[in-house]
């Protein structure tokens, strides 16, 4: 298998089970490869095991079962402290007794570099984050969003080829999330480091990735680049968990090539994509509020459209929300852009709805 | 905006100055908050503050020369205590008036127990002097120069009334002389003889095993805190209940205990002669010195270490040391330049709780320190109960309060005291 480890593959997980109490795997069967310079997103909610998985990434659990490679030797055995992997935590971990110029100093200390030439790495790293001036500070008189590029300058100030970043922007607020997320991105790519970002949060991990491993249950559900996950989910857990989305619950009664066609519980007759779903299997259809269309013009001959009354009208600004009634789910929600023409619907009228059967996908129930 | 804000103090919405107005309205929460906590401020003050006072001004107190030989010490201001000759004739005359009050009061004894203290043999003298002046007429039987020498000869040796006359004063610097081994003399402050000197000794023995308990209770308890700070919540629990235990032991029981442990037919020397490491005739003597007395105060005084190193410890986040060691700092460098830094308030709170209730303590160190293992402390006591030379025990306690706020103050000068975290 180390055949496998050529020049693209950096980092690879393979077969790599995760057990703490001997009875329960937190991590099961964990395959991953990739490629120098890509900055990919652990995603899934709590307790799926992406945080594991990049704590035995670093070095601080050990893999019960399978191997993980870093740049095709096999890292199992070696102490976190050798690895050379920057890594930046959730609450920054700033050592308290040190100035910020201490802090990021640490690093190259212990690697026994010379004065000069730590004061000016750390310069540069500081200048790196537009920190200069804060050298001789302490953790405690910066502001969140100040600590966490201190802590993103400590973690690349010894230039690591490996970043992990567990959870790095949740304690900001949002503004000030938005421009970090923005900031890390930009830096990794400067930088040509490879990046593994773990976080809970869909938007962030939709913007910054280049690829997204959406976690749940101890596996990756699904491994792929945002538009991909969003557009084409491979099953209902990511549907659900990326963006907005509508479920529909039903059985499939044929499938012609591309389209299948679904019988929902309560009768009603829907077309979908069929992802992973054969004829007679029940099935949850997803479709994404903005591509549900009620323009019956705009909908293509012989598509099946479906009756639902609207129950709430919400204008958001740029959007219009409506919550409709559909098949017995009070939940179905279909965004619409604010535009001079666009029809405000209202509460308790009955409207057709439609969508084009690529935009809606029938997966596993 | 309103005119008053331009010049002058703030004032109200009525026209009083605003500060007025606040304190006013400030006065009765302060006041219900006085009422609140005046009982226990009344406790305190009458059952600890004024008791402490009125025993450290015992140490410079010595208005009992001058209230039991007032004519005395009037008449022997004339006298040049460093002519070498005998007061004259009327220093012995008022001095035989004193005595008569003085005996009749049976004040006389305890005035002799006071000057003991200067000169050996002040006690007995005074005694058996009374017995004799007694029968003596103040008015009737002058002179007494010689008379007072015929009851005893120390009266015509020129030492005596330099010591009475040395002692005259209400005030004293005596006692504090005293306590660091020297003694008030007509020449001014000279040192104790060589026999005599033992109380800086002690005072510096007490300070060094002082020391040595603390350092070994940080020794000790270091580990022990880092294991509790570190086991999940549950098994700490439990785990501080064992640490926690010898508070719920009485002292005394614990000290006994140290004592069947380490005695020369103790247990740790049966255990030692029976495996051979050490020879039947050379057991080893580990109690009734100082061995024993630091054995059982850092047995004593660990937990007064573990529980502020713990509180602090508990704080410090694990993912520090994880931060360390990615950034490629092994365990030790981890430990040492980022686990051990952050865990110095715990130290020092714990150092000085532990070393200042060391540096006062008494029952340990008299049950199992012999004559060798004893504190300061020790000594106080043997003044207080059993000499009852109440005046210098109150200078010992002085000395001994003044260093460990000196220690205090240098601790805050040094580590910062708003650094300790005691919980």
């Amino acid at each position: 298998m180390t055949a496998s480890s050529s020049n693209d593959a950096f980092v690879e997980f393979e077969r790599v089970q995760k057990s703490y109490d001997g009875e329960t795997l937190v991590v099961k069967d964990l395959n991953l490869t990739m490629p120098r310079g890509e900055f990919l997103t652990m995603l899934g909610p709590s307790g799926s095991g992406k945080t594991t998985c990049l704590m035995m990434l670093a070095g601080f659990e050990t893999a019960t079962h399978g191997d993980i490679r870093l740049g095709g030797t096999s890292i199992n055995n070696i102490p976190p402290h050798k690895r050379g992997i920057g890594m930046v935590f959730q609450n920054y971990a700033l050592f308290p007794h040190m100035t910020i110029a201490e802090n990021l100093s640490f690093p190259l200390e212990v690697r026994k570099i010379g004065k000069s030439e730590r004061e000016e790495k750390v310069k540069r790293a500081l200048d790196m984050v537009e920190m200069g001036a804060f050298g001789g500070r302490r953790p405690a008189q910066l502001s969140g969003g100040q600590q966490q590029r201190i802590a993103l300058a400590r973690a690349l100030v010894f230039e690591p080829e490996l970043v992990l970043m567990d959870e790095p922007l949740g304690a900001l607020d949002k503004q000030l999330r938005e421009k970090m997320q923005f900031e890390i991105t930009d830096l990794a790519h400067r930088l040509g480091i490879t990046t593994v970002y773990v976080t809970h949060d869909q938007t962030e991990a939709m913007t910054m990735s280049d690829r997204v491993a959406v976690f749940d249950d101890g596996r990756i559900q699904q491994l792929a680049p945002p538009d991909t996950l969003y557009e084409e989910p491979e099953n209902s857990f990511v549907a659900q968990f990326i963006g907005e989305n509508n479920t529909l619950e039903g059985v499939v009664q044929e499938i012609n090539g591309e389209v299948a066609v679904v019988k929902l519980d309560d009768g009603e007759l829907i077309d979908a994509k069929p992802i992973n779903v054969g004829v007679g299997d029940r099935t949850r259809v997803s479709i994404r509020p903005e591509r549900v269309e009620y323009n019956k013009d705009r909908l293509k001959e012989g598509t099946h459209t479906i009756k639902a009354e609207v129950l709430e009208f919400i204008y958001m600004g740029d959007i219009f929300r409506t919550r409709l009634r559909v098949a017995g789910n009070d939940e179905f929600v279909i965004k619409t852009r604010n535009a001079p023409d666009q029809v405000r619907h209202e509460p308790g009228s009955m409207i057709e709805i439609g969508w084009l059967p690529e935009d809606c996908r029938a997966l596993d129930a | 905006m309103t005119d008053n804000t331009s010049d002058g103090p703030m004032l109200a919405a009525d026209g009083t100055p605003l500060k007025k107005s606040l304190a006013r309205a400030l006065r009765l929460q302060k006041m219900r908050a006085l009422m609140l906590i005046a009982p226990l401020l009344l406790f305190v003050l009458f059952s600890f503050i004024i008791p402490i006072f009125s025993m450290l001004s015992r140490s410079v107190e010595n208005s009992i020369v001058v209230e039991t030989l007032p004519l005395t010490v009037t008449e022997l201001q004339a006298w040049n205590a460093d002519s070498g000759e005998l007061p004259d004739e009327p220093v012995y005359a008022a001095f035989v008036a004193d005595m008569v009050v003085a005996i009749d009061a049976k004040r006389h004894t305890r005035l002799g127990t006071r000057l003991n203290y200067e000169q050996t043999g002040m006690s007995s003298l005074f005694r058996k002097s009374g017995r004799k002046i007694k029968r003596m007429d103040p008015e009737a039987d002058a002179p007494f120069k010689e008379k007072l020498i015929d009851v005893d000869k120390k009266w015509g040796d020129v030492e005596t009334w330099r010591v009475i006359k040395t002692h005259s004063p209400t005030i004293t610097n005596g006692y504090f002389l005293n306590a660091v081994d020297m003694r008030r003399t007509p020449e001014g402050a000279q040192s104790q003889p060589e026999d005599k000197q033992i109380l800086v000794k002690l005072f510096g023995r007490t300070l060094i095993m002082s020391l040595i308990i603390t350092g070994s209770c940080i020794l000790l308890g270091y580990p022990v805190a880092w294991i509790l700070a570190n086991l999940p919540m549950r098994t700490a629990n439990v785990l501080m209940i064992l640490v926690l235990l010898p508070f719920w032991t009485s002292l005394l029981v614990r000290t006994s205990a140290w004592k069947v442990m380490l005695q020369q037919q103790g247990v740790i020397n049966e255990v030692l002669v029976w495996l051979g490491m050490v020879a039947d005739d050379s057991r080893l003597v580990m109690i009734n010195n100082q061995t024993g007395t630091i054995i059982a105060m850092t047995h004593i005084l660990l937990p007064f270490m573990i529980l502020p190193m713990y509180s602090v410890m508990q704080t410090i986040q694990p993912t520090y040391l994880r931060a360390a060691k990615s950034m490629g700092a092994t365990n030790w460098t981890a430990f040492w330049r980022v686990y051990f830094p952050l865990s110095i308030p715990g130290i020092g709170a714990g150092s000085i709780l532990v070393f200042i209730l060391a540096i006062g303590y008494y029952i340990t160190p008299e049950i199992v320190g012999g004559t060798k293992g004893v504190f300061i402390s020790n000594r106080i006591a043997y003044h207080i109960s059993s000499s009852l030379n109440w005046g210098l025990a109150a200078a010992l306690g002085t000395i001994l309060l003044v260093v460990v706020l000196i220690l205090y103050w240098a601790y805050d000068k040094i580590v910062g005291i708003d650094n300790v975290k005691l919980g």
